[in-house]
């Protein structure tokens, strides 16, 4: 362990240089942000994510947003526990019914001013789900959506240039 | 097991490649009865049909694999949840949908039906309206002195989806874990139903996202079986490299990921990057980080890209050099064995009532992996070792996934050496025909239950998660251990809430 450490000092950072921000993210945001929250929110931003019926496949590369390589963290961006302490919340999925309540709750746990980003084909409007019974639709049906981040599931590296246009029109 | 099946039922025909038996009323009975005396049948599946409910079973020493089916027009039928109890959820889960009915099921509450659909009984012939407003869901009674709940959940404090875990506690020790799951159901089933074979094929890469390869595997097995397809060599051995491939990203994060939990923050930052190597070589070879949409009815929907080979050799040769060391840290650590060693045990004997797979089966000894048992191609051409631990704790789990990491790089090598060459998919032939396939996952073993129509429809399809029978012994694992060693518990078993709910 000691030596793989070692290694890894005189080795340097791994991480990857971040990506430019998403044009459509951008011009998505600049209409909302431009008006409430040009000066409140700074480069720093607090994210709660989510899981409102998707499949786990956009849990695991929100995930590797947090591994050495992405290193959300270096963008003034982490993961909290709580609704209370987030300034984004970041949902996926379509929206189950069974979720429904559950993440109207967590939205309106989250203080103002606050930010949704929906992430992936699902959240947007139900993608491969849409019609069933058992969802109500995109993230949209149940609570506003500020940016939303498409793929199935995104790359990481779309996730975070998704987020660093979000920080960067609210600069 | 299938001479006893034969005395008592009427084999169907068109059901491939596993027999399927008619019964009758009395018969199914008479099964459920024998099944108290034979420990040996173990249950791989239970689901229901318009008016039919579908039973699979497996014989352990023989292996034989067979489905039973009962109708039941008046939508009830004898439970088998009192002979095996790892029917209970399917069976609640088949009321729920279905309306069929388990008569003398344990536990009749309602399982994925939380009443906010508009529709109750979606998949009957004929759905009655729906309760005007949630109803209260009873949890078991749990009465004594200094007895305290916790509810957690269904929206947790990590990234991880959503469940309702209810916990009762005497001070730190937990006394029973209850578990209510169901959250994220999108009615996967009911879209299946009637869909073409490609639309079908596209949501099942989708039940469950971790395991994308191998329910895509599973239900274009199933449909093969059912068609008669023959699916080209070389589809056959990229299906293998897939899997393994998802087989080696999962184990990675997870082992990472029980460390994190254990407060182990370096083994986290070490395995994730591995796990991120794993993906960009899966993105480099087949265009996709996870491999979705990958695996399709008659073979697969992309050719290794032309330099793979070199950059899955490369990706070997990191992860032989970059593994062993970070087992060496894993063993010798003092603070990490302390949560890990004797934390979570499951016996013996409940994986084995339960019919468990998969990591959590394999570290309580039984070893039953589909690779091997019934197995398929191209696997019973090729060199691995399933191991089996028998102190079924998270010690064990986490030792489980560190040799299926070393196997799975076996593997890769040698599906390298002989990939053969040649086309990598043949159209699926017009015939109808219900099909089944066992499929090893990461997690444990799939399996998938098809009809399809002649003109390519698929009337009914069931894919069965591993995690059904996993879940339930999570329950048993953390009783008796502290609240504090939950996360522990629960990623050393990672079930799939996505897979279970559908």
């Amino acid at each position: 362990m000691l030596k793989t450490i070692a290694r890894n000092l005189l080795r340097g950072p791994v991480t990857m240089k971040g990506p430019a921000p998403a044009e459509d993210g951008i011009e998505e945001l600049a209409s909302r942000l431009d008006r409430a929250a040009r000066t409140r929110l700074g480069r720093s931003l607090s994210i709660r994510e989510v899981d409102a019926g998707s499949c786990n496949g956009c849990e695991l590369e929100i995930h590797a947003l947090n591994n050495v390589i992405y290193d959300l963290e270096r963008f003034g961006m982490r993961f909290v526990a709580s609704p209370r302490h987030a300034d984004v919340l970041m949902v996926t999925g379509p929206v189950t019914a069974n979720m429904r309540d559950a993440l109207f709750r967590t939205w309106d746990a989250t203080p103002d001013p606050k930010w949704v980003v929906a992430v992936g084909g699902c959240a947007l409007d139900g993608g491969l789900f849409k019609g069933s019974y058992g969802i109500v639709g995109g993230v949209g049906a149940v609570v506003p959506v500020d940016l939303h981040i498409p793929g199935c599931p995104p790359r990481p590296i779309d996730l975070l240039a998704g987020l660093v246009a979000l920080v960067e029109a609210a600069k | 097991m299938l001479d006893h099946l034969a005395s008592i039922g009427t084999r169907a025909e068109a059901h491939r490649p596993f027999p399927r038996f008619d019964l009758d009323r009395e018969a199914w009975a008479a099964l459920v009865a024998t099944l108290a005396e034979k420990p040996d049948w173990s249950l791989v599946g239970l689901w229901a049909d318009t008016g039919i409910v579908h039973m699979a079973l497996r014989e352990e020493a023989s292996d034989a694999v067979a489905v039973v089916s009962l109708t039941c027009p008046e939508g009830r039928f004898p439970s088998v949840g009192g002979a095996r109890p790892a029917a209970i959820r399917l069976e609640r889960a088949a009321q729920d949908l279905f309306g069929i009915t388990a008569e003398s099921l344990v536990d009749p509450r309602p399982w994925l039906d939380h009443d906010s659909w508009p529709i109750r009984l979606p998949l009957s012939a004929d759905p009655p309206d729906p309760l005007g407003h949630p109803q209260p869901y009873p949890f078991l009674p749990v009465e004594g002195p200094g007895l305290h709940q916790i509810p957690v959940g269904p929206v947790h404090a990590g990234i991880i989806e959503p469940g309702h875990f209810r916990f009762t506690c005497n001070g730190e020790t937990v006394v029973r874990l209850e578990q209510r799951l169901g959250y994220v159901h999108k009615g996967t089933e009911w879209l299946m139903a009637g869909r073409s074979v490609a639309e079908v094929a596209k949501l099942s890469a989708r039940v469950s996202g971790d395991s994308t390869v191998a329910h895509s595997l599973a239900f274009a097995r199933a449909v093969e079986s059912a068609t008669g397809a023959a699916v080209p060599a070389r589809a056959v051995w990229l299906r293998a490299l897939m899997a393994e491939l998802e087989r080696l990203a999962n184990h990675l994060g997870d082992i990472g990921a029980i460390c994190n939990d254990a407060a182990f923050a370096y083994m986290l930052a070490e395995c994730g990057q591995l796990r991120e190597k794993v993906l960009r070589a899966a993105d480099a070879c087949f265009g996709h980080r996870l491999m979705m949409d990958r695996v399709i009815p008659g073979g697969v929907a992309v050719d290794l890209a032309e330099d793979g080979r070199q950059v899955l050799a490369g990706l070997v040769a990191d992860l032989q050099a970059a593994f062993p060391p970070l087992i060496h840290t894993y063993d010798e650590k003092a603070s990490l064995q302390d949560r890990t060693v004797s934390t979570g045990r499951v016996a013996a004997e409940l994986v084995r009532r339960f019919g468990a797979g998969g990591h959590v089966g394999r570290a309580s000894g039984r070893g039953q992996d589909a690779r091997r048992n019934p197995g398929y191609a191209p696997y019973d051409e090729l060199e691995f070792e399933v191991p089996v631990f028998v102190d079924g704790d998270v010690n064990a789990r986490v030792w489980i996934r560190i040799r299926e990491v070393k196997a799975s790089l076996g593997l890769v090598r040698q599906i390298l050496g002989r990939l053969p060459e040649g086309p990598v998919h043949a159209p699926v032939p017009a015939a109808a025909g219900q099909g089944m396939a066992l499929v090893e996952s990461f997690r444990g073993e799939i399996m998938t239950w098809v009809a399809v129509r002649e003109d390519g429809i698929v009337t009914r399809c069931h894919p069965r998660d591993p995690s059904w029978f996993q879940w339930p012994l999570l329950e048993a694992a953390i009783e008796g251990n502290i609240v504090a060693d939950f996360p522990l518990c629960n990623k050393s078993f990672n079930c799939s809430y996505s897979g279970h709910d559908l």
